[in-house]
């Protein structure tokens, strides 16, 4: 009697230590293991995008390093407390912008940086995790769904920073702001009604938009319906993308076989335009296997939403997710040619780190949404 | 926390499940979507699109159009595209890169400047590619580098063309330069026409004719080798060179007005009346537009950026200063179109104003007043008292919409990038900025010039070609005509006038008729420039830097010399059929009548070809 006690409660306590170690480190194992091996992919894809320099590689993974500490930072954070920094952390975005647009430094012919002295700081990327840590927190002061009065301070909040961000002009990142704040509401409960009428709105106001767009945005926009109306420029880069992609073939020329991307002829290779590597260099099959492991990542973050217990977990963790899912899309229906370009990397594959770390913090957030959970009510 | 009822979270709960799923739906159709795009490109038209890539050893290249360049009225070069030599590097046709180096630094100085520039510009290059390690050899080097030449394979002279000013310090300001493009400008351009530009017009006439002298860029399409190696050009379309512009500016003009402004700081600005050519354009002090062109060193340029005599200033198109009596011919001209005032009325003036029940005093620049005088009098005399109450009599609103027609407040339209509007104070302007009504002491001060009024040399000048022409005010500008290098026919710039109307020719006659006297009546304020071979007609101005207190009274000797008020003049001649209108500032001149008057006539002289001596020096006062 007494040993079958015993060993009913060993095995008890194996399984809670076997879950109890990746909550007690408030990280989720099957996130993080999505993650560790869509990063160590891309690394291997910037190797050869990147004409197989080893310092690009380690300048990428020395990225990745400060990336991951402070996803698994954040992660520690628990969610009430990241809901009663959202109303400031937005606030201080905002105001950021506002400094941007007064004072910022000019890259690229956009006005996005702000020079601390030290570091330079790209505010409408903080922008990316305020506006849905904000609107998740304006929603969660009532019970869901929303009613109208709360879903237009909602949109609101949302459309100053974007229209601050589209004012710098960054078309990308404010498209990206905008559809965090929408997916949170949509993560919330708007419903379809509403949904219909906004994008009746949208409808509405798109040819106020194109009036108010810079000469360079349109054109982007022509060379998208046109892309042999302009050779050098971006329908350039639209041709040489489409042809990496479709002479890669069902299994692809083989890493570091990509003529396209190694002769040059694909432009921003290692960032915007990587995707077009890996459908040159591993083929369809390999695009498959990517999409699989974003499908993967995406099903676990709105899984991890659906099992939070309080609605700001919840919305906040479906909204990011779905926020990556975004990012996703509009880098290969760029690349592919399928939507018009917009300056967006390929999510944790790209060279570079500030899309990076922004992502991966976001993340973190999931994960601490998974792993603070009280013991569910009964 | 909220707290919330069983019912409401299963709600909740059901509700964001829901979300989920239809979330994860469009998910899945977005890749699903994907997947399809990428079957038509990868398996429906693999055969396609590998055939391009593996014909994609043909690139297509750029091919930069040569600038036009600029030439003078009587065709002297102005702007030219010099050819220079680069030594370049091709990274991996060399062995020992240091070795290398050391050995073109013993027969050519290669500085320490020269080889960061190299390190940093090779690790933005492709190994095959060249990157410059010397710029701008001269002759000398060029050849003693040919002699040994052999002992370097993969280093190279290169040939490149970059612009040069010949008369630079003179053109400076109307010419403005070329210098790199930036990112600000990379955003502003089409990028596809400037693929293979380096250089865009940042300033004066080169800016504001950009896209004439720049021209359309060409392309060829070369084929390369596996490694990217350029093999041979298979097709080319050439680009279409940029205008030549031939300007109405005389060389000869400019250089009088240089000369005749001597070290002084200050402008003048010369126009042809009949078609508002300007003639001459010169702000001094100047600096050397060539040294902008390739990059000027940060402590060159500050030096430049923070001298006291501020030589990277156009003071012709830039410089906004009280246009003072100058603006009296205008005004008495307003007077009449607006009937307020007729050539015989006249007003005493004791030596000050003052507005009924007001203690304020406006003094006269001449202390014991002038007496009697009517419209002529007090132009040929400038009389303050008169014209403080002539602007009283019109008040702001007609002032302001009289002499709005002259151009005053609005940019003139001139073909130089950069021109700046000066100041045409009205209620409105006072409203909106100053968040202040308008006082009517106010109204005195813009009757003779002073107070928030500004207004460029430029202005002036235009103003008065206006008064020359009666009423015909036309557009100045630089650039007369263009041409396709190597055509037969020029296209010329169009000319833009409008019309003033007064009401009555009478009143330009009276006018012009006392801005002669001026310069003839021996009570005239710039009797000096009186010539035995033209008639001149001019009007003198003082442009105040500083506000003299009720009880001060203004002693040039004992006031520093950047607080001592700015000289002016315009003028026209000949006084039948003019040919030419002049505005002259000198900073911190003294008197219109003694230091700008002399200035203009030798501009004058210059140009209808007179040679009769300025008299003597004399001791001149008035304003």
């Amino acid at each position: 009697m007494a040993i079958k006690d015993l060993s009913a409660q060993l095995n008890v306590d194996a399984q809670a230590a076997k879950f109890g170690l990746w909550r007690r480190l408030h990280l989720d194992a099957p996130l993080l293991l999505g993650l560790l091996t869509l990063c160590s992919f891309g690394l291997l894809v910037v190797y050869s995008a990147g004409d197989q320099d080893i310092e690009i590689v380690e300048r990428q993974l020395v990225r990745l390093i400060l990336a991951f500490s402070l996803m698994i930072a954040i992660a520690q954070v628990p969610p009430r407390l990241l809901r009663q920094w959202s109303l400031a952390l937005y606030v201080f975005g905002v105001l950021m912008l506002f400094a941007v647009l007064l004072f910022g430094t000019i890259g690229k012919g956009a006005q996005r940086w702000l020079d601390l002295g030290v570091i330079r700081f790209q505010p409408s990327e903080l922008l990316k995790l305020a506006v849905p840590m904000a609107v998740a927190w304006l929603l969660s002061l009532r019970p869901l769904p929303p009613r109208p009065g709360w879903i237009l301070t909602a949109i609101i909040l949302t459309l100053i920073p974007v229209l601050l961000i589209a004012k710098q002009p960054d078309l990308g990142t404010s498209l990206l702001v905008l559809s965090a704040g929408a997916l949170v509401l949509f993560m919330a409960g708007l419903s379809w009604i509403m949904i219909a009428g906004l994008g009746a709105v949208i409808a509405a106001i798109a040819p106020v938009v194109w009036m108010l767009m810079h000469d360079y945005q349109r054109a982007r926009i022509f060379t998208f319906l046109n892309p042999e109306s302009d050779p050098l420029g971006t329908g350039y880069h639209i041709i040489q993308s489409q042809i990496a992609i479709g002479s890669g073939g069902l299994y692809g020329k083989g890493w570091l076989n990509g003529t396209q991307s190694h002769l040059e002829f694909l432009p921003e290779r290692h960032t915007d335009f990587i995707f077009a590597v890996i459908g040159e260099e591993f083929g369809f099959a390999g695009i498959v296997i990517l999409l699989a492991l974003y499908l993967f990542i995406i099903g676990r973050g709105l899984v991890i939403a659906v099992r939070s217990t309080d609605s700001y977990g919840r919305t906040l963790a479906g909204g990011l997710t779905l926020v990556f899912f975004v990012y996703i899309f509009v880098n290969t229906g760029m690349v592919t040619g399928l939507l018009p370009v917009v300056g967006v990397p390929l999510p944790l594959i790209s060279y570079g780190g500030t899309s990076m770390v922004t992502l991966l913090i976001g993340f973190g957030m999931i994960m601490g949404v998974e792993t603070h959970k009280k013991a569910a009510p009964t | 926390m909220r707290l919330t009822s069983l019912e409401e979270r299963q709600r909740e709960q059901r509700l964001v499940t829901n979300r989920a799923l239809v979330a994860g739906a469009v998910v899945i159709a977005g890749l699903l979507l994907l997947c399809v795009r990428l079957l038509h490109l990868q398996v429906d038209r693999h055969e396609h699109f590998s055939v391009l890539s593996m014909e994609n050893r043909v690139k297509i290249q750029p091919v930069p159009p040569t600038r036009g360049l600029i030439y003078d009225a009587k065709g002297v070069l102005l702007a030219d595209n010099h050819p220079t030599f680069a030594l370049e590097i091709t990274i991996e046709k060399v062995e020992d890169l240091a070795a290398t180096i050391d050995d073109l630094a013993k027969i050519i100085p290669i500085e320490a400047s020269d080889r960061a520039r190299f390190e940093r510009l090779k690790r933005q290059r492709m190994r095959f590619q060249s990157v410059p390690i010397r710029l701008n050899l001269s002759h000398k080097e060029v050849a003693r580098f040919a002699v040994n030449s052999y002992r370097f394979p993969g280093v190279d002279v290169r040939a490149e063309l970059i612009r040069t000013y010949p008369f630079a310090e003179a053109t400076a300001h109307v010419l403005g330069y070329v210098g790199r493009i930036n990112e600000r400008e990379m955003s502003q351009i089409d990028t596809s026409n400037y693929a293979g530009t380096h250089f865009i017009g940042k300033g004066g006439l080169e800016k504001a004719h950009e896209d004439v002298l720049h021209g359309k860029v060409g392309y060829q399409q070369v084929e390369v080798n596996a490694r990217g190696r350029i093999l041979r050009t298979l097709e080319s379309t050439p680009p279409t060179s940029g205008q030549d512009i031939f300007l109405s500016l005389d060389m000869t003009l400019q250089q009088a007005a240089i000369d005749a402004l001597g070290d002084r700081r200050g402008a003048v600005v010369a126009i042809d009346p009949r078609d508002g050519s300007v003639l001459a354009m010169v702000s001094k002090p100047s600096y050397d537009p060539n040294r902008f062109v390739e990059g000027i060193s940060g402590k060159e340029y500050n030096a430049l950026l923070h001298s006291i005599d501020k030589p990277l200033f156009d003071r012709a198109a830039r410089g906004q200063y009280p246009p003072g009596s100058t603006v009296k011919p205008f005004i008495g001209l307003g007077g009449l179109a607006t009937g307020v005032t007729t050539a015989h009325k006249t007003v005493y003036c004791s030596g000050a104003f003052s507005l009924p029940g007001q203690s304020h005093r406006f003094r006269c620049w001449r202390k014991g007043g002038h007496g009697t005088v009517d419209l002529e009098k007090s132009i040929i005399e400038s009389c303050d008292v008169y014209f403080y109450s002539l602007a009283n009599q019109m008040g702001i609103d007609r002032l302001h919409s009289f002499l709005s027609q002259f151009g005053f407040g609005s940019r003139t339209g001139i073909d130089v990038a950069g021109e700046l509007a000066g100041l045409l104070p009205s209620r409105e302007w006072k409203q909106r900025v100053r968040k202040q009504t308008w006082y009517p002491g106010e109204t005195l001060i813009v009757g003779i010039g002073q107070g928030s009024f500004l207004a460029t040399p430029l202005q002036l000048a235009v103003a008065t070609a206006t008064i020359a022409n009666r009423g015909r005010l036309i557009v100045p500008r630089l650039a007369r005509a263009s041409r396709f290098p190597g055509a037969a026919t020029e296209t010329p710039f169009p000319v833009i006038s409008r019309q003033i109307n007064v009401g009555n020719s009478r009143y330009w006659d009276q006018v012009i008729a006392a801005m002669t006297q001026v310069v003839e009546s021996p009570r005239g304020t710039a009797k000096r420039i009186r010539s035995p071979e033209y008639r001149i007609a001019g009007k003198t101005g003082t442009s105040q830097v500083f506000t003299l207190g009720q009880k001060q009274t203004y002693n040039a000797a004992k006031t520093p010399e950047r607080m001592r008020d700015h000289a002016l003049f315009v003028a026209f001649a000949p006084v039948e059929a003019p040919r030419i209108a002049v505005a002259v500032l000198v900073e911190n001149g003294g008197h219109g009548g003694s230091d700008a008057a002399p200035v203009a006539r030798r501009v004058m002289d210059v140009y209808l070809g007179s040679k009769s001596p300025l008299p003597p020096d004399e001791a001149t006062d008035g304003d």
